[in-house]
C-alpha cells in the first residue's frame, strides 16, 4: 500500500511491516503493548501452557484499572473474584518480568490515561491493548487499536500481530468551537453523523483547525471514541502541541534522542495529495454541546434537540431500534432531552478523566452546590491526575459542592467494581458507552461532556452548561 | 435476534469479566435479556425457547458484536453451542475474535438476511466453510466471504500463534533495524 504519497496511518503501517506474503495477512510489529487485569489472565495462561516467555517485556506495560474499587486504597478489595483477578495480574507481571503499575503504585491509573502521561505513547508507534479504547493513543499519531485476548497472547509471545490494512477515513473538522462546546461534542457529533457501525473496517484520521487547536487531552477524548463509530483506530497528525506535551515525560526520549525523534515524527503527517477511501466534513463553528438519548453512542442529538420520533423513520429495522431504545431509556418520542431529571452524574473514564476534564467540571461547580437529588461521582483517571488535582485545590471544590471524589479507575464507565447505577436510574456520564446496562443492570446513560455533566449536577436535570455560566 | 448493533456488553455483561478463566461463560450469555431479576428464564427470549436451546447458528441484526474488545463474547457464544453467526455486518474486533475461536461470522446481503428472518421456526440452514456457502432450506446457495488465512487455519487446524512463532527470523531481522524512541529507563 506504500505509494509516493501516503496517509499518516499508512506510514505507520509501512514502518512496522515485518513480513508480507501474498494471500496472508501482514505481520506487523508492535511498539507498545498495554496490559490490564481483565483481558490478560487467559493470555498468560496460554503462554504458560506452551512454555513461552514474553518476548519484549521492555515494550509491555501493565496497570490495574477495571476491577478495582475507587474507595480508600488502604482497604482490601472486598469482592473475592475481583481481588483474585487483580492479584493474578500482579503475579503474572512478576513471573514474566513486566512492569506493573498496580493498586498501590504512584503511577496507577486507567491504562489509556497513564500510557500518555508517562510518555510511553509516542508518535508513529503501533500501540495495542486488550481494550477497544486503545484508539485513545491515536491522538499522538500512533496506530493504536484494541485486540482480543488471543491477540494479547500473540503479542506477548512474539511482539507481532497478523493484520490486514484497514480502509482510510478522513474526518475533517474546521472552525472554532463555541464556548461550552468541547472535544467530547466533536466526537459525539461524529458518532451521531455516521452511526455506531458507520466507520467499521476503517482507520480514521481527524484533521482540520478544530482538531489541531485542541489540547492533547482534548485530542485523546476525540480519538478515544473512534471505536464507538466502529473504527479500528483514529489518528491525529503529531505537531508542536504533541511534542510540547511529550517533552520531559519519563519514557519520552531525552536530549539528542529527543531531537532525533522529533525530526522523525515530523515526517509522519499525511502527504499532500494523499487520498482517503472516505471523507466527511463537520463544521466546528456550528457544533452544539451533544448528548446521547439512546442505547448506543451513535444515538445522539444536540443538547437543545429532541428525542427522535420513530414514526418519522422509514427503514423498519432502524425504526424498531429507536422504539426499543426509547422503551429501554423510558423516553417519549419527540420530547426535548434537556430538562430530563437524572439520579447520578459520573465524571471520569478513559474518555474524560484527565486534569483538563476535572478543571472544566470544577470551574462550573466552584462555589455552588450539586442538586440534592443527584449523586455526583468524580473519579480521576490516574494517581498523577489525582496529585495534580490536589495541587490545584480541585478535590476541595468537588467536595464543597457535594460531590463524591474517589480514587482512580474505570469505575462507573464499565461498572465492574461496584460503582454502578441501580435499575431504572438515569445518569449523565462523561464516559464512552450508553449500551443497555453498561453502567449497571437496568441503568440508563446519557453520554455528554464534563461541562454538561457538571451543569446537570447542579440542576438535577439535563442542562445546557451555557444557561448557567 | 433481529436487533441491530448488538454490542458485546449485551452478549456478556462486564460484571462477568472478573473471571481469570475462559470457562463457564455460557450461562451468562445475553444474561440481561435472558433472565428475570429473580434469575428465572424469560420464556419469550429466543435462547430460552426449544429452538434457541439447541441452536448452532445465530441469526442477528446488522453490526453484530460492536463495542468492547472482550473475547469473552465469542467464548460465551461457542460454549453455548453456537458455531456461526449470520448478519449483514460484524464489528472488526468481534470478527477477529470469533475466527480465533472457530465461530464463523457469516456476512450476507440485506436480501438474504431478510429472507432468513422470514423462515419458519424449525427451518435449518447448512454452513460449509470449505466452499464458503450457506445453504437455505429451499436449496438456495449463498456464498459468503471469509478471510483466506483464517479459513486455512480453521480447516487445517493451524494454530495462529504457532505460525507467528515460526516467523522468528523475520521478527529478529526487523528488531535489528527497528528504531525505538522509547526511553525504557523511564528517567
Amino acid at each position: 500500500m506504500s505509494g509516493s504519497v501516503r496517509t499518516l496511518s499508512q506510514k505507520v503501517w509501512d514502518n512496522h511491516l515485518v513480513r508480507e506474503e501474498a494471500g496472508a495477512p501482514s505481520l506487523i510489529y508492535i511498539d507498545l503493548h498495554l496490559v490490564h487485569e481483565v483481558t490478560s489472565p487467559q493470555a498468560f495462561s496460554g503462554l504458560r501452557a506452551r512454555g513461552l516467555k514474553v518476548r519484549r517485556p521492555d515494550l509491555t506495560v501493565a496497570t490495574t484499572d477495571h476491577s478495582i474499587p475507587t474507595t480508600d486504597r488502604s482497604l482490601p478489595i472486598v469482592d473475592p473474584i475481583a481481588r483474585n483477578q487483580v492479584e493474578q495480574l500482579a503475579k503474572n507481571c512478576a513471573e514474566f518480568g513486566i512492569p506493573h503499575y498496580g493498586v498501590h503504585s504512584e503511577h496507577q491509573g486507567i491504562v489509556h490515561v497513564i500510557g500518555p502521561e508517562l510518555g510511553f505513547t509516542q508518535p508513529g508507534m503501533t500501540v495495542v491493548c486488550g481494550d477497544s479504547h486503545t484508539a485513545t493513543h491515536g491522538a499522538f499519531g500512533a496506530l493504536a487499536f484494541g485486540i482480543g485476548t488471543s491477540e494479547v497472547e500473540n503479542v506477548l509471545a512474539t511482539q507481532c500481530l497478523l493484520q490486514r490494512p484497514s480502509k482510510t477515513f478522513k474526518v475533517h473538522v474546521d472552525g472554532v468551537l463555541k464556548p461550552g462546546v468541547t472535544a467530547k461534542d466533536i466526537i459525539l457529533a461524529f458518532c451521531a453523523r455516521v452511526g455506531v457501525g458507520g466507520a467499521t473496517g476503517t482507520v480514521l484520521e481527524y484533521t482540520g483547525s478544530a482538531i489541531s487547536s485542541l489540547s492533547m487531552e482534548g485530542r485523546m477524548t476525540v480519538c478515544n471514541m473512534s471505536i464507538e463509530a466502529g473504527a479500528r483506530a483514529g489518528l491525529i497528525a503529531p505537531d508542536d502541541t504533541t511534542f510540547n506535551y511529550l517533552h520531559g515525560r519519563p519514557f519520552a526520549p531525552k536530549d539528542k534522542y529527543w531531537d532525533e525523534a522529533v525530526a522523525r515524527w515530523k515526517q509522519l503527517p499525511t502527504d499532500e495529495g494523499a487520498t482517503f477511501d472516505r471523507e466527511v466534513s463537520i463544521d466546528g463553528n456550528s457544533l452544539e454541546p451533544m448528548i446521547t438519548w439512546g442505547t448506543n453512542p451513535g444515538m445522539g442529538v444536540s443538547i437543545n434537540g429532541a428525542v427522535p420520533d420513530p414514526s418519522s423513520i422509514g427503514d423498519p429495522l432502524e425504526r424498531d431500534a429507536v422504539v426499543k431504545a426509547l422503551q429501554y431509556m423510558g423516553l417519549e418520542a419527540g420530547k426535548p432531552i434537556a430538562g430530563r431529571p437524572v439520579n447520578v452524574v459520573f465524571i471520569g473514564s478513559c474518555t474524560n478523566s484527565r486534569i483538563s476534564d476535572l478543571r472544566a467540571a470544577a470551574a462550573v461547580l466552584k462555589g455552588r452546590k450539586v442538586n440534592p437529588n443527584v449523586r455526583v461521582m468524580v473519579v480521576p483517571g490516574s494517581m498523577e491526575v489525582k496529585r495534580q488535582a490536589i495541587a490545584e485545590g480541585l478535590p476541595e471544590v468537588f467536595r464543597a459542592a457535594g460531590c463524591d471524589y474517589r480514587e482512580p479507575g474505570c469505575s462507573m464507565c464499565i461498572a465492574m467494581n461496584g460503582d454502578q447505577l441501580q435499575p431504572g436510574e438515569y445518569s449523565v456520564s462523561t464516559s464512552n458507552r450508553n449500551f443497555e446496562g453498561r453502567q449497571g443492570k437496568g441503568g440508563r446513560t446519557f453520554l455528554a461532556s464534563p461541562l454538561t455533566a457538571a451543569a446537570t449536577a447542579l440542576t438535577g436535570v439535563v442542562t445546557d452548561v451555557r444557561t448557567i455560566l | 435476534m433481529p436487533n441491530n448493533n448488538i454490542d458485546t456488553d449485551q452478549i456478556i455483561p462486564a460484571r462477568f469479566l472478573k473471571t481469570t478463566s475462559k470457562e463457564g461463560l455460557d450461562k451468562n450469555l445475553f444474561c440481561d435479556w435472558r433472565y428475570n431479576a429473580d434469575g428465572s428464564e424469560k420464556p419469550d427470549f429466543i435462547l430460552n425457547t426449544p429452538r434457541g436451546k439447541g441452536a448452532e447458528v445465530l441469526l442477528a441484526g446488522d453490526n453484530f458484536g460492536c463495542g468492547s474488545s472482550r473475547e469473552h463474547a465469542p467464548w460465551a457464544l461457542t460454549q453455548f453451542g453456537f458455531r456461526a453467526v449470520i448478519s449483514t455486518s460484524f464489528a472488526d474486533i468481534f470478527k477477529q475474535n470469533a475466527l480465533k475461536n472457530s465461530l464463523i461470522p457469516i456476512v450476507v446481503s440485506p436480501d438474504v438476511h431478510a429472507k432468513l428472518f422470514a423462515l419458519s421456526e424449525d427451518a435449518k440452514v447448512a454452513v460449509d466453510l470449505a466452499s464458503q456457502t450457506l445453504t437455505l432450506p429451499d436449496g438456495q446457495k449463498v456464498e459468503f466471504p471469509v478471510d483466506s488465512f483464517s479459513k486455512t487455519c480453521l480447516l487445517e487446524g493451524i494454530d495462529e500463534l504457532g505460525w507467528i512463532l515460526k516467523q522468528a527470523p523475520a521478527i529478529e531481522a526487523y528488531e535489528v533495524k527497528r528504531v525505538s524512541t522509547l526511553n525504557t529507563l523511564g528517567n
